[in-house]
C-alpha cells in the first residue's frame, strides 16, 4: 500500500484534519465504504457514526461525525461534517443525560415538525452512544 | 471669551473621550482579526461544499427536475430580504449603508408590484426600518454571535428561512450584507439565496477545481441534493454573518481611528486657545498694576 489518499475532514467552521492516510472507513447513509487510493469518483450522503482511519492496516484515530456529505475522488476523500468528534472524547454519562432530556422534549413536542426534529437528534445522540461501546481493535 | 476654567474642562472631557476612541479601535481592531480568521476557518468547507454542489447541479439540471430550492416555485411575487446589520453603533457608515440599500430594494420590489417580507438581523436595522416598514418584517434576530459567532447561530437563521420557504410565504430570498474588503471599504453586497443560483457559483469555484470527474452518487443525485441544498442555504447565511462580522469591526475600527484624530485636532485647537487667553489675562493684569503704579 504504497499510495495514500488524502483525508480531509472539514466542519462549518474550520477545516478539522488534513492529512495522508492509508484508508478511511466513512459511514455512509447506504452502508460503511472504506476509501483506498485510486477509488472511483463518488459523493455520497454519511449518517451519524464513526469514521475509521486506518494506517498500515490499523486503525490510528476514530472520529465522531453526526452526518454530512463525503466527496471521494482517486487521490482525495473528503467529509463534510455538522459536528465532528473524536471518539475518545465523548462522555458516556452525558450522552446518556442528553438522550433522556431529548425523550422529554420528544414527549413535549406538539408538531410533526418539531417531533421529527428531535427524533433526528435522538437519534444522532443514540450513534454517539454506540460510539462509545464498540471497543477499538 | 469662555473663562480659564471652561477651557480647561473642555479639554478635559476631550481627553477622555480620545481615551475612549483610542480603547476601542484597538478592541475592534483585535476583534477584526479574529473575525477575519474565522472568516478563513469557515473557508473550505463553503469551497468544498461549492464544488460538491456544482458537480450534482450539473447532473441533476440534464434531467431537469431539480428541488425546489434550486428551481424555485415557478413565481416571483413574494420577496423575502434577509438584512444583517449590527447590534451595536459606533462604526461608521456600516448601518446606513446597509438600511439605505435595503430602502432601495424595498422600494424597487414594491414599485414593481411585488410583496416583500423582512428578516432582519441586528437591532440596528430593525431599529432603522421599523417606522416605514414595520410591518413588513416577519422576524428579527438580535445578539446573533455576541461571544463569537458559531455555525449553530447560522443554523437557526436559515431554518426559519426554510420553513418559511416550505410554507410558501415566499418565492426569492436574498441576503443584504456589508462584505468585507478591507478595513477601510467594506461593499453592500445582494446576494440571491433562494432560488440557488449555481452558476455564478460555478465560476467562482471552476477555477480551482481539476479536470471535472463523473462522480457515482449515492443514494442518487436527486436525494442527495435534497439534503445538500439546505445545508448550503446556512452556509451562505453563516458566510454572510462571518462577512458581516468582519465588516463591523472593520468599519467601527476606522470610526475611531478618525473620532480619536479629531479629538487629537481638537485638544491642539483648544490648548492653545487656553494658552492664549491665559496670556491675555496676564497682559491685562500686568497693565492694570503698571497703569495704577503710574497714577501714584
Amino acid at each position: 500500500m504504497a499510495d495514500k489518499v488524502e483525508f480531509e475532514l472539514v466542519s462549518p467552521e474550520k477545516l478539522l484534519t488534513s492529512q495522508p492516510v492509508d484508508m478511511v472507513v466513512v459511514p455512509g447513509s447506504e452502508g460503511d465504504f472504506g476509501v483506498l487510493a485510486g477509488h472511483s469518483p463518488m459523493i455520497s450522503t454519511v449518517r451519524p457514526g464513526v469514521i475509521d482511519v486506518y494506517e498500515a492496516d490499523r486503525v490510528v484515530d476514530r472520529v465522531f461525525v453526526a452526518g454530512g456529505f463525503a466527496e471521494v475522488t482517486e487521490t482525495r476523500c473528503t467529509v463534510l461534517a455538522e459536528e465532528a468528534i473524536a471518539v475518545a472524547e465523548i462522555d458516556r454519562a452525558k450522552v446518556e443525560q442528553e438522550i433522556r432530556d431529548l425523550g422529554e422534549d420528544l414527549e413535549d413536542a406538539k408538531t410533526d415538525d418539531e417531533k421529527a426534529r428531535v427524533e433526528a437528534k435522538i437519534a444522532v445522540a443514540r450513534a454517539k452512544l454506540d460510539a462509545t461501546g464498540a471497543t477499538t481493535h | 471669551m469662555p473663562s480659564l476654567k471652561d477651557l480647561k474642562n473642555r479639554i478635559a472631557s476631550v481627553q477622555s473621550t480620545r481615551k475612549i476612541t483610542s480603547a476601542m479601535k484597538m478592541v475592534a481592531a483585535s476583534k477584526l482579526r479574529r473575525a477575519q480568521e474565522q472568516a478563513e476557518a469557515g473557508r473550505p468547507y463553503a469551497e468544498r461544499m461549492g464544488r460538491m454542489l456544482a458537480s450534482l447541479a450539473a447532473n441533476v439540471q440534464d434531467s431537469g427536475n431539480g428541488p425546489k430550492l434550486m428551481t424555485g416555485t415557478g413565481s416571483d411575487q413574494v420577496h423575502l430580504l434577509i438584512i444583517i446589520s449590527s447590534d451595536r453603533g459606533l462604526c461608521g457608515a456600516f448601518n446606513g449603508s446597509i438600511v439605505r440599500e435595503s430602502r432601495r430594494q424595498i422600494q424597487r420590489l414594491l414599485s414593481e408590484g411585488k410583496t416583500v417580507k423582512l428578516l432582519t438581523v441586528g437591532r440596528k436595522a430593525r431599529d432603522q426600518l421599523r417606522r416605514e416598514y414595520g410591518s413588513l418584517i416577519v422576524e428579527t434576530y438580535e445578539d446573533v454571535g455576541r461571544r463569537k459567532l458559531s455555525f449553530a447561530d447560522a443554523d437557526v437563521i436559515a431554518q426559519k428561512v426554510l420553513s418559511l420557504y416550505e410554507a410558501g410565504e415566499f418565492d426569492v430570498c436574498s441576503v443584504i450584507f456589508n462584505k468585507f474588503k478591507s478595513a477601510i471599504a467594506q461593499i453592500v453586497t445582494v446576494q440571491q439565496l433562494v432560488p440557488f443560483a449555481v452558476e455564478a457559483q460555478a465560476d467562482e469555484e471552476a477555477a480551482g477545481t481539476e479536470v471535472k470527474a463523473v462522480y457515482e452518487f449515492e443514494p442518487d443525485e436527486e436525494q442527495i441534493l435534497a439534503e445538500l441544498l439546505p445545508r448550503n442555504l446556512s452556509i451562505q447565511v453563516y458566510r454572510a454573518l462571518l462577512e458581516s462580522a468582519a465588516s463591523e469591526q472593520g468599519a467601527r475600527m476606522t470610526a475611531m481611528d478618525n473620532a480619536t484624530r479629531n479629538a487629537g485636532d481638537m485638544i491642539n485647537k483648544l490648548t492653545i486657545t487656553y494658552n492664549r487667553t491665559r496670556q491675555a489675562y496676564i497682559t491685562k493684569e500686568l497693565i492694570e498694576i503698571i497703569s495704577g503704579a503710574e497714577a501714584v
